[in-house]
């Protein structure tokens, strides 16, 4: 039975201690907090500290050797309005990103779909299909730089050598010497090297469309291109969406083939991101002046993944 | 005019044969359910009426044109799927009018045909949602309700039931059976349970290991059954069998069980059963007509004693099984009437209702 003075006794309660106020505020068991902590030494050594320090660098003139000061926006004054440089490598990296990207979901949904009706050789052809991607970048995009290299470029030669392309008296081409094509080639490479994630990954997506809804399309009246459109495109949006997420994001901040086919050149033409702040804060010293360049993509990719998350989310609400 | 005409129907997945040459005529209007167990090719037959499945060998013919070649979009049918194969992606109405967009339709009259079929299905509140967020029993009446949307001449079911829980599948049953009698055209429904094609159907076809074993009328498959398979699939509980010898005695034949029973066969039978005299045959009782011991209507009543092996009371009736020979049979009997397990209890045969099966054919004579 409940008394009065119970029920008094509970509604008061104690002075609040230290001790109380901060169980409370941290809730009632602190051992999670101790299973966390490992992880979080981790991610705070790892990303936040070289987050934070490169934050700091980007404010100040920091030069290898010499001593540090603040500088207040210096660095951001300098790349967004002196440095032609700079303008050349948003414009390129922003190119290389869209087309590439766009480039590489269209022929993604095409092999993948070829991939999905192939019934022979089906399990090689989805194994070799993978090799550019798990083959290591630098190595893969070495062989590149041979097959487009000046002088020893397979390609020129095929130009000049093999029927049928030696009828029309094509090349010489110096693929790598040439602002545009050197531009054309780095997208090539990251292309051919990021295809294969997204076949595979389209693929999954169209295997787990049931047939039954092709054949409802099909009595319902549906073409090929209705079916295409109004069903294989609509449901293959959540798979797309993650797929065109990460790979933005990785094309954004690529590095390896740029810097091994080309080194940002010819004259500075073909940097991203990450290839001239690497070339300004590590191979000029200029450490400030790189961080400021690299941290110039962060606002990029956030607004980039804030847009294709909200794609994602709007996206993910239906079931197969 | 939408009659279906499959002839000498053939379906081969390489060594496989699905379905072996079947022939049926399906009139106007009608209903018609093919009924199977797994595999019996009443499904592959359906998909092949659809269009989804290609014809390896005879004919399919709707209305008057050949469609073998004619691809599902050209036939003027519906079909409602198993799984419901509702467009995740797209809310109830879009299912609906799915078709009809295709196929350019007006805006006014798509609306028209979709809010009409909603009323018939009773789903006009749910026209917004997505199929994510309808019960199994709601996703089964848009599946319908986008069929008839189509106004198609003929329909076609694939097990559209078998996904419900037993309390809805006989309201959805009423349901369909209701949606046929408002929207009229010729329907082919495939089930594999039998209580539904005899619910539903105006003739029922009876399919086996890729051959139609049987075509009537529910009343006809229940009460003449023409094979071993049709009588043992039809009617539930199903049939009771065992082997037997047909003896003639002084009065006529006589179905002989074992040393104890022989039950005579009534005498309007005898010259249809002669030619089998003095042979093994099998027979058949529905548990329906073996029943507590009755007054006897007529001769062909016969009484039998046996032990009580096991009952399974129904409300209505109870089911009481006892051995007889080899065999354990079912019968159907009054509650009151019923003794305890292990106990005699006094059964009456209807030898009206027998059933003489000859196991070289699997025949019913």
């Amino acid at each position: 039975m409940v008394t009065a003075t119970e029920v008094g006794g509970a509604a008061t309660s104690p002075p609040l201690t230290f001790r109380s106020r901060l169980r409370r505020s941290v809730g009632p068991d602190t051992d999670g907090y101790f299973f966390v902590l490992p992880t979080v030494i981790i991610v705070f050594c790892l990303i936040i500290y070289p987050f934070g320090l490169a934050v700091w660098y980007s404010v100040s003139n920091a030069f290898i050797g010499e001593e540090t000061h603040f500088i207040g926006l210096e660095n951001f004054q300098y790349i967004i309005f002196e440095d032609d440089i700079f303008m050349l490598t948003v414009r390129n990296t922003l190119l290389f990103a869209a087309i590439s990207v766009v480039v590489k979901v269209v022929l993604g949904l095409l092999c993948a779909m070829l991939l999905l009706r192939i019934l022979k050789l089906r399990r090689f052809l989805r194994g070799a299909m993978l090799l550019p991607f798990v083959a290591p970048t630098a190595l893969t995009t070495l062989a590149w730089w041979l097959i487009l290299d000046p002088t020893y470029s397979h390609i020129n030669w095929l130009f000049e050598h093999a029927w049928p392309f030696s009828l029309f008296d094509m090349g010489p081409y110096n693929f790598l010497g040439e602002p545009t094509l050197a531009l054309s080639s780095v997208i090539f490479v990251n292309i051919w090297r990021g295809l294969p994630f997204f076949i595979i990954t389209i693929l999954a997506g169209l295997v787990s469309i049931p047939d039954h809804l092709y054949e409802a399309a099909d009595i319902d009246g549906a073409s090929t291109m209705d079916k295409f459109w109004k069903i294989t495109l609509p449901l293959l949006r959540p798979v797309l969406a993650v797929i065109i997420l990460f790979s933005t994001i990785f094309t954004l901040a690529d590095f390896n083939i740029v810097y091994v086919l080309t080194r940002g050149g010819p004259m500075n033409e073909t940097h991203l991101f990450a290839t001239y702040s690497f070339t300004a804060g590590v191979l000029n010293h200029e450490i400030g002046l790189g961080a400021a360049i690299a941290l110039f993509l962060f606002p990029i990719m956030v607004l980039t993944v804030i847009f294709l998350l909200r794609l994602v989310r709007r996206d993910s609400e239906y079931e197969l | 005019m939408a009659t279906i005409k499959l002839q000498d129907l053939w379906k081969h997945y390489g060594e496989v044969q699905a379905v072996r040459g079947i022939n049926l005529d399906i009139a106007h209007n009608e209903f018609v359910a093919l009924v199977g167990p797994s595999g019996c090719g009443k499904t592959t037959t359906l998909r092949m009426i659809a269009g989804l499945e290609d014809i390896t060998g005879g004919m399919v013919q709707i209305g008057d044109r050949v469609v073998n070649e004619v691809p599902p979009k050209d036939r003027d049918i519906a079909m409602v799927f198993q799984n419901y194969a509702l467009y995740p992606h797209m809310s109830v109405y879009q299912n609906m009018s799915f078709g009809l967009r295709i196929r350019k339709t007006s805006k006014e009259e798509i609306d028209r045909r979709v809010q009409n079929a909603a009323d018939i299905l009773n789903i006009g509140e749910l026209l917004e949602r997505r199929p994510k967020q309808l019960s199994g029993g709601q996703r089964q009446r848009v599946a319908m309700g986008r069929a008839i949307v189509r106004d198609p001449v003929v329909f076609l079911f694939d097990e559209p039931l078998s996904n419900l829980d037993a309390k809805l599948r006989v309201q959805m049953r009423t349901e369909i059976k209701k949606i046929h009698q408002r929207v009229q055209t010729t329907v082919v429904y495939v089930t594999h349970d039998q209580i539904e094609a005899m619910t539903l159907a105006d003739r029922i076809v009876v399919m086996n290991n890729g051959v139609i074993e049987q075509v009537g009328t529910p009343d006809e498959m229940y009460s003449n059954p023409r094979t071993h398979f049709v009588a043992s699939f039809i009617g539930s509980p199903s049939m009771n069998f065992t082997p037997c010898n047909l003896t003639k005695t002084a009065g006529g034949l006589a179905v002989r069980l074992n040393d104890d029973i022989s039950l005579p066969v009534p005498e309007e039978r005898a010259a249809r059963y002669a030619s089998y005299a003095d042979k093994e045959m099998i027979f058949g009782i529905r548990p329906e007509h073996v029943t507590e011991r009755r007054q006897h209507a007529n001769g062909a009543q016969q009484d039998i004693d046996a032990n009580v092996n096991v009952l399974e009371p129904m409300g209505i009736d109870t089911m009481v099984f006892f051995s007889l020979g080899p065999t354990e049979i079912c019968a159907r009997a009054e509650p009151s009437a019923v003794s305890n397990v292990g106990e005699s209890m006094g059964f009456t045969v209807n030898m009206d209702k027998m059933h003489l099966i000859d196991p070289s054919t699997d025949a019913v004579v």
